[in-house]
């Protein structure tokens, strides 16, 4: 018999199941027993880090200021002034930017003097005419690719600009132009010193776990506060939020590299900046490329939170027709965002691909040839914009197509989602009572009767099972640091959504992510449909499953389930693609169907690369269930988003993150090390 | 085999300079910071500075920036509008990251914005002369169809019929009465159904922003069911009609956080201010825009016209607000004088 339970992982789980379901229905439900619910000792722990952060802020290291407005001097912490400067130094930089693109001396006229600039009017920068973006686009598009993206990056641009949306794309792009080099220059230095240096690494490890799976939200109070609000703040909230895959990407990438190359490198003398930047990073380029995708799709993705916190551009304009309740306006933004990420996606891949002509002797003529070409169409461009301004009476279309003055399809989107309603909105009706009443309710109701003995007997055995007593004691503290706040109920709640989210959207990808694995071009079109919704701002159907579903429950799964089955279905793909073909060809000789070969070779050896992807599913859900506070939950969510305007919002905020951030960690945990083991059982690698 | 190598590579690369690099890593760190604050003294802080005016996700504030910005633009100011949130704009106005707060309403701001001037920093820059009025209501088809016999009268709420009507797929039954974000006015309403002898048949959801309460407004009137939500006067959703449902009145002290017991913790909500808030240095270094500022007093027609040229009109809010200067130049002149 014991051998028989130290076999048969099964068995093990089932007798774990029975114990938590004895403690479940035998511990009394009061409030003063510690297996039912533990008392809140960290409950301070909010109000501790907003009390450093607001010491920090205006207490520690006081140096005196001269205040030119009051005429005297002022006391101000240091790390203030500090944390003012990076600011400062950001927003001038994002300014500089969209000054080019959008006109204006702000920038500029910041280094000269006030009086010689009220004597020079002249001294002006317009706007660049959208017409020679357009251009330019497609001039550096065929530069870096060809026809191919020339076309792509030329249609993109123009309809940034035709659909009346180029000053806040402008304004989003300039955000992106500088958030994205940073985050990537970040990203790379961090992930090779982190590769150089194992105690940096083992530094690093855990922040960039907490980074990678608190919810946006949680931080932009606690940026807000220590870099005040605007475009700057915005940004850094978004390098927080858009750095950590780099790193890792990028340790991974360096790991990666065979020593012959190394050794290769120096043999043939390289110095230390030789080897690592001739040598070790063109060898790492495809994971660092992939680094650099990541970076771009999470810059874009984070346009809309950015907003909340002072970022001009599509991300505001999107939230603004939301509140007026226009879906199709707020879509059309949101295909804008994708745009950019596509273009700049597109683009920095064949920059990284471009290969250099080291033999190639070329003119001035020659070398320079796109630059002159570009300032031949700037200087056309510009004259055209000139003139064109007479001939248009009110609006100037060869200059800059003002907001919203350009063509639309939001009245067919919004016809399109009145359609749906009409169409679906009582059967969706009904099947959302039944839901809630037989389904959701129930669930939630039995996620709140579990005594926090149960939680810990579930999380601690499961880890025991998988991974012995290591793995119990690495997802126990996770969990206890939750269970000692006041907000533990929460916590369930929010366990409850993210667990029926994740369920669902693991069932569905999987389901798509096979049929589309059949073929090359299903997959193809499939995984651009996930690129899409990865960077199609959520917020925007967050108002059509409200009309749809109303304030409830199925709204805020619906919309989880949409986003998070982006990446299961993304996994599931590549785990079916990492079957090797041979064992497809000798599985259909031994006679089996096409469903066969299917449950009982594809989906078990594409498994453990399958249940990553519910890792990603886990943080994807919970990201839009915290997301979900907007149209009401009763979650950790709610707590987050109502710190935006709480005094001690910082604190709340990035504690309750935290919890967040434990519970994708602990489940992480779990998966990862069942998957490792897996994978080792499985012989693949 | 390979980790070796790694560890010799960064060997390589660290060598026994661990220490000297380390030194030049914390000077050039410094050199860096030293450069950041030269470059923020180039910012100069006097009236050439742009007015940052903070804008938020309704209609009425974000046209009312624009005017303000056009306005300020005419004195001569720079402006720069900068998308913000309601509440923790109060702490930016203090720090003087923000300027000017334009649209302070009293039952859902006056809590941060009077933590913020406790804390230093922020003026009130005078009062609106709109009444403003937030409190729970039902849109006007709900009476024109009967739905609620007695309505606006609260006394009708108490019917069954009229509480079977309200009632939503998670409400189990009772009626429901969509609040919003709970941050807002924390629990006055739960409360208040107490203080009614409502809390048996109806129930308090909160709503997660004002945008899914007017997506509910929308979704009702498609479905053409009834819903109690909580709106604010004035407001866009006055052009189509609301009905705020008529409470005992309210004096100071009737509610249970304010020192009221169960019995008058019933009362509805007062008619309430709308005012302006600036940054304390505002009135030095841009002093007539601080003067319009304090004499703009924007009446109800005012608001609802700003919100219904976006609203109705589909203009976008900086016509809008040119078009509101237009319209109302008389009232500008006379807030510039």
């Amino acid at each position: 018999m014991k051998e028989k339970l130290k076999k048969s992982k099964p068995l093990q789980f089932g007798i774990l199941f029975l114990v938590f379901l004895i403690f479940y229905f035998l511990v009394p439900k009061s409030e003063s027993n510690l297996l039912w619910r533990l008392p809140p000792l960290f409950k301070d722990f909010p109000l501790w880090i907003n009390n450093t952060i607001y010491s920090a802020l205006y207490d520690w290291f006081p140096i005196k200021v001269w205040d030119p407005v009051f005429e005297m001097y002022e006391k101000k912490a240091a790390f203030r002034e500090v944390t003012r400067a990076i600011s400062a130094s950001v927003l001038f930089l994002i300014t500089f930017v969209r000054e080019i693109l959008l006109g204006g001396v702000q920038t500029l006229g910041s280094f000269i003097s006030d009086s010689w600039l009220n004597s020079n009017k002249w001294f002006t920068w317009p706007a660049l005419p959208w017409t020679v973006v357009v251009s330019g686009a497609m001039i550096l598009g065929f530069q870096l690719q060809g026809i191919r993206l020339a076309l792509l990056a030329g249609i993109g641009v123009c309809y940034l600009s035709i659909f009346g949306q180029w000053a806040p794309s402008m304004q989003t792009l300039s955000f992106v132009l500088i958030t994205a080099p940073i985050c990537f220059l970040f990203g790379l230095s961090l992930g090779i010193w982190g590769y150089l240096d194992k105690k940096v690494e083992a530094a690093l490890q855990p922040i960039l776990n907490v980074a990678q799976t608190m919810p946006h939200f949680s931080f932009l109070i606690p940026v807000m506060v220590l870099f005040g609000i605007g475009d700057h703040a915005g940004a850094i909230a978004t390098i927080v939020f858009a750095t950590p895959p780099m790193v890792r990407l990028t340790i991974l990438g360096l790991r990666k590299i065979s020593p012959e190359v190394v050794e290769s490198g120096l043999m043939s003398g390289c110095n230390k900046f030789q080897l690592l930047f001739k040598v070790l990073i063109p060898t790492a380029r495809t994971d660092i490329l992939i680094g650099v995708n990541q970076v771009i799709m999470q810059c874009l993705a984070m346009t809309v939170i950015a907003s909340f916190i002072g970022a001009k551009g599509l991300g505001f304009n999107l939230k603004l027709a939301l509140n007026s309740l226009k879906i199709g306006k707020a879509a059309e933004i949101g295909i804008c965002i994708v745009i950019i990420a596509v273009v700049l996606d597109k683009f920095s891949l064949a920059w990284a691909n471009k290969q250099k002509n080291y033999f190639a002797n070329l003119s001035f003529f020659q070398k320079n040839k796109y630059l002159i070409i570009f300032s031949i169409l700037l200087l056309i461009g510009s004259i055209i914009a000139f003139y064109a301004g007479n001939y248009f009476n009110e609006i100037n279309y060869l200059y800059i197509i003002p907001y919203e003055r350009g063509f639309s399809i939001s009245p067919l989107l919004d016809a399109f989602v009145d359609w749906v309603w009409e169409t679906f909105f009582y059967y969706l009706n009904a099947f959302n009572i039944f839901l809630i009443s037989n389904v959701l309710l129930p669930m939630k109701t039995a996620y709140l009767a579990m005594p926090v003995i149960s939680t810990f007997i579930l999380f601690m055995g499961t880890g025991y099972i998988i991974g012995g007593l290591r793995s119990a004691f690495t997802v126990g503290p996770l969990i206890l640091f939750i269970a000692l706040s006041e907000y533990w109920d929460r916590a369930l709640i929010t366990m409850y959504m993210a667990t029926f989210a994740v369920v669902i959207s693991t069932i569905i990808g999987l389901v798509v992510g096979s049929l589309s694995a059949q073929s090359e071009k299903a997959t193809k079109f499939m995984l651009f449909i996930c690129d899409f919704f990865q960077t199609f701002p959520s917020f925007v159907y967050l108002i059509p499953v409200i009309l749809l579903f109303g304030i409830t429950d199925t709204s805020v799964l619906l919309a989880a389930i949409i986003y998070a089955t982006i990446p299961s279905t993304r996994y599931t793909i590549e785990g079916l693609k990492s079957v090797p073909v041979s064992l497809h060809e000798a599985a259909s000789m031994s006679g089996v169907s096409r469903l066969q070969r299917w449950t009982t070779i594809e989906i078990p050896l594409a498994f453990p690369h399958i249940m990553l992807g519910i890792n990603q599913t886990l943080i994807f859900s919970l990201f839009m269930i915290v997301l979900g506070a907007l149209i009401g939950t009763e979650d950790l969510g709610q707590i987050i988003m109502g710190s935006l305007s709480r005094n001690d919002g910082a604190g709340v905020a990035l504690t309750l993150g935290i919890f967040v951030s434990f519970i994708c960690l602990a489940v992480d945990h779990l998966i990862r090390t069942w998957s490792e083991k897996q994978k080792k059982l499985l012989g693949i690698d | 085999m390979h980790q070796s190598n790694i560890d010799s590579i960064a060997l390589f690369f660290l060598g026994g300079h661990m220490s000297i690099l380390r030194n030049k890593l914390f000077g050039f760190l410094a050199s860096i910071v030293i450069a950041l604050t030269c470059l923020t003294n180039i910012a100069k802080a006097d009236s050439s500075d742009p007015i940052r005016i903070p804008v938020l996700n309704w209609s009425s504030q974000v046209v009312m920036a624009n005017v303000l910005a056009q306005v300020f633009e005419e004195q001569g100011y720079n402006v720069e509008l900068v998308p913000a949130e309601s509440a923790s704009r109060y702490e930016a106005i203090r720090t003087g990251d923000l300027h000017i707060a334009h649209e302070t309403w009293q039952s859902t701001m006056a809590k941060p914005m009077y933590e913020a001037m406790d804390k230093g920093g922020l003026i009130d820059a005078g009062s609106h002369a709109a009444p403003t009025l937030e409190d729970m209501g039902v849109p006007n088809w709900v009476i024109e169809q009967n739905l609620c016999p007695g309505l606006p009268s609260w006394e009708a709420l108490k019917s069954e019929e009229c509480q079977k009507n309200f009632a939503t797929a998670d409400s189990e039954g009772k009626g429901r009465w969509l609040e919003g974000p709970y941050e807002w006015h924390t629990d006055v309403m739960p409360n208040r159904l107490k203080g009614l002898g409502l809390d048996d048949t109806w129930t308090v959801k909160f709503a997660g922003s004002a945008d899914a309460l007017w997506a509910e407004l929308a979704a009702a009137k498609k479905e053409g069911r009834g819903t109690v939500i909580f709106n604010w006067t004035p407001n866009f959703t006055d052009a189509e009609g609301f009905t705020f449902i008529e409470f005992p009145p309210f004096f100071q002290g009737c509610r249970l956080e304010d020192g009221g017991s169960v019995d008058t913790t019933g009362c509805g909500s007062p008619v309430g201010w709308l005012k302006k808030a600036a940054h304390i240095k505002l009135p030095i270094t841009h002093t007539s825009a601080y003067k319009f500022l304090t004499k703009f007093e924007a009446n109800a027609t005012h608001i609802g016209n700003m919100a219904n040229y976006v609203d109705n009109g589909g203009m976008t809010h900086a016509d809008a607000a040119s078009q509101f200067i237009a319209d109302f130049r008389g009232d500008v002149d006379e807030w510039l004088k």
